[in-house]
């Protein structure tokens, strides 16, 4: 069923599951339906965040942008189904708002690491040692700096938009893919279609693009599903922490941090909302990329 | 290998502080001084050398203990650092070893017990704590313990005194519960898978069928076996440590560098910030070679090349 989802994961030659722990008795398909189970929920789960927060305001129409104290922190009502904020703005609506921004930035940084890693690990594999062993060194530098340290101080030296928050994630954590495609291409560049491809004198480019990424996909999309996940969660910390997007622009994060203070005066809604989608897309998208792991039999897990 | 990466690191992190804060002249003269006067002041100081040669001062200096100046405070980065060094390595020292101490028998009773209903709870609990920004977590247990259940203060022990701050449980507790489950979340996970990979190996057949107690065989022979690649992941953790470090302790309000750094981010003052990022990028880098140092010691098998 998963090829389906995932057409490009490597068949391995033997079917046998020798890495499986022997002591699960269970037979393999029931294994195997648990997982598919669990990223069925996952999907649903995910397209019930992406249908909430981009078609939702369609259906849910709500005042975003005109500030109104009067209706300032009002509990959840039938005119507010999740009450209002400090600035009278719908919470539900707020929470639509912020999670189109949360997901934009989580799949665009997504794939911005991604093809960065790709391009890099694919290069490094296919070049000569001494380029190969310095652009893997380069990788083990930017593992080595705390990612959010970076994130946040560039999230005050420039503008926080939507764009820049998404290259700037992006754009510091495409090592893991890195790592995992260079692994995969040093194993695929020895292989026969390859050496055939070369013998009939595909230049380089059309080598990576036509036949090494497309053979790297299985690993990318599962890693990319962690990447998505991770960058919300890196949305959620700067936006937390205040140096988020500029005040029209709202993340769930930053909902959550503006709510704190109301904390012990008992405005729930202004809290938990925020954080439970917060957790609930990121627990979707490790249910998702731990089941298509477990499809495409990539092993590694990042972090 | 690790020296080449403490290089490269010192590297970009020099590059980062030169091309977002090439002098600190402003800082220190003012938002309108005249150009003329900035010009001065780096030529005086050296800020108008070629980048090589200020990335040589500023490892030289690196490698003396200079951590660099802030001039927003009026003060050297190190002297900032000290006594908040000593509360963040508590804090996150003890929260470490707790996850450690928990993780393990957690993950091993997972991989006994595996597909219980104490198993399933474990797992889940765990994938949607490793699932949960930390701020989050802190505001459930403040939440809970701090606001609902009066037992414990939301607000982290402010006193200068490290041996204050150790025996104030009441402030400490939930900090450092913070901190501690978001590891045991990460930890158990794969510790649980560690241990079925040893449970399925011979050696533990072997230990059963000579007849030894199933008390002894977890023991002597599970754990210590299981337990190794948790030696490499402490290690690998440092990272999410770091930034759990910095969350938490801004949540709680607990002054060490953690709250340091989310001070200085609103002051933008970058001496300070880039000297933690290059402290923490060092730290990472020494973790994992203490952590392959200490795994080539507690497991034979490995050797390190």
């Amino acid at each position: 069923m998963w090829s389906m989802f995932f057409p490009f994961g490597r068949r391995r030659a033997t079917e046998d599951r020798a890495d499986e722990p022997v002591l699960d008795r269970r037979p393999l398909p029931l294994r195997r339906a648990t997982g598919n189970r669990l990223a069925v929920i996952g999907f649903a789960m995910l397209i019930f965040f992406l249908l909430f927060s981009f078609v939702g305001p369609l259906v849910y129409r709500t005042n975003q942008d005109v500030i109104s104290l009067v209706d300032a922190n009002q509990p959840p009502s039938a005119a507010h189904l999740l009450g209002t904020d400090a600035n009278g703005f719908d919470q539900l609506g707020r929470l639509m708002k912020g999670g189109q921004t949360s997901l934009e930035i989580g799949l665009f940084a997504a794939v911005v690491a991604v093809t960065i890693g790709t391009l890099w690990g694919t290069v490094a594999a296919l070049s000569n040692k001494t380029v190969d062993s310095i652009m893997m060194r380069v990788v083990d530098v930017f593992l080595s700096v705390p990612f959010l340290f970076v994130v946040l101080i560039l999230a005050v030296t420039f503008v926080p938009s939507v764009l820049s928050l998404s290259l700037v994630i992006g754009g510091f954590s495409w090592q893991v893919p890195a790592r995992l495609v260079h692994s995969e291409v040093l194993i695929l560049r020895e292989q026969d279609f390859i050496s055939a491809a070369r013998i009939a004198g595909t230049p380089p480019w059309r080598l990576i693009i036509r036949h090494l990424v497309p053979n790297t996909l299985g690993v990318v999309i599962v890693n990319m599903t962690f990447q998505v996940a991770d960058a919300i969660l890196a949305v959620a910390y700067v936006g937390f922490l205040g140096f988020g997007l500029q005040f029209p622009d709202v993340d769930w994060g930053d909902m959550l941090s503006d709510g704190m203070q109301y904390m012990q005066a008992g405005y729930w809604w202004l809290v938990y909302p925020a954080g439970v989608c917060i957790v609930l897309t990121v627990v979707a998208l490790n249910f998702i990329g731990d089941a298509a792991r477990d499809a495409t039999d990539v092993r590694l897990r990042h972090r | 290998m690790s020296v080449l990466v403490v290089i490269g690191v010192s590297i970009f992190v020099f590059a980062l502080l030169h091309v977002i804060y090439p002098s600190p002249a402003r800082d220190v003269l003012g938002l309108r001084a005249p150009q003329m006067a900035v010009d001065a002041w780096n030529k005086a100081h050296g800020y108008d050398d070629p980048a090589a040669v200020q990335y040589l001062r500023y490892v030289k200096d690196l490698l003396h203990g200079n951590l660099g100046y802030s001039y927003i405070e009026n003060q050297s980065v190190l002297a900032l650092f000290e006594g908040r060094m000593a509360r963040s390595a508590y804090m996150s020292g003890i929260s470490l070893a707790l996850a450690v101490l928990i993780a393990i028998p957690l993950g091993v009773f997972q991989a006994v017990k595996r597909n219980s209903i104490g198993d399933l709870v474990v797992t889940s609990t765990a994938f949607t704590l490793y699932s949960m920004p930390v701020f989050f977590l802190g505001l459930l247990l403040i939440q809970v313990f701090a606001l609902s259940l009066p037992v414990f203060s939301f607000q982290a022990s402010q006193s200068t005194s490290l041996l204050t701050v150790i025996a104030d449980w009441h402030a400490m507790t939930l900090p450092i519960a913070t901190m501690t489950l978001i590891s045991v979340a990460a930890f158990s996970r794969y510790m649980r898978s560690s241990s079925m990979d040893v449970l399925a190996q011979d050696y533990i057949r072997v230990a059963r069928a000579k007849g030894l107690p199933e008390r002894l065989v977890l023991l002597r022979h599970l754990v210590r076996n299981a337990s190794l690649p948790i030696v490499t992941l402490v290690g690998l953790s440092l990272p999410q440590l770091l930034t759990g470090n910095l969350i938490t302790e801004q949540l709680f309000n607990y002054p060490g560098l953690g709250l340091l750094f989310f001070d200085s981010l609103k002051k933008a003052d970058y001496p300070v910030l880039l000297a933690y990022t290059q402290a923490a990028a060092i730290l990472v880098v020494a973790g994992n070679l203490i952590a392959d140092i200490a795994l080539s010691i507690a497991d034979p098998r490995i050797r390190l090349r």
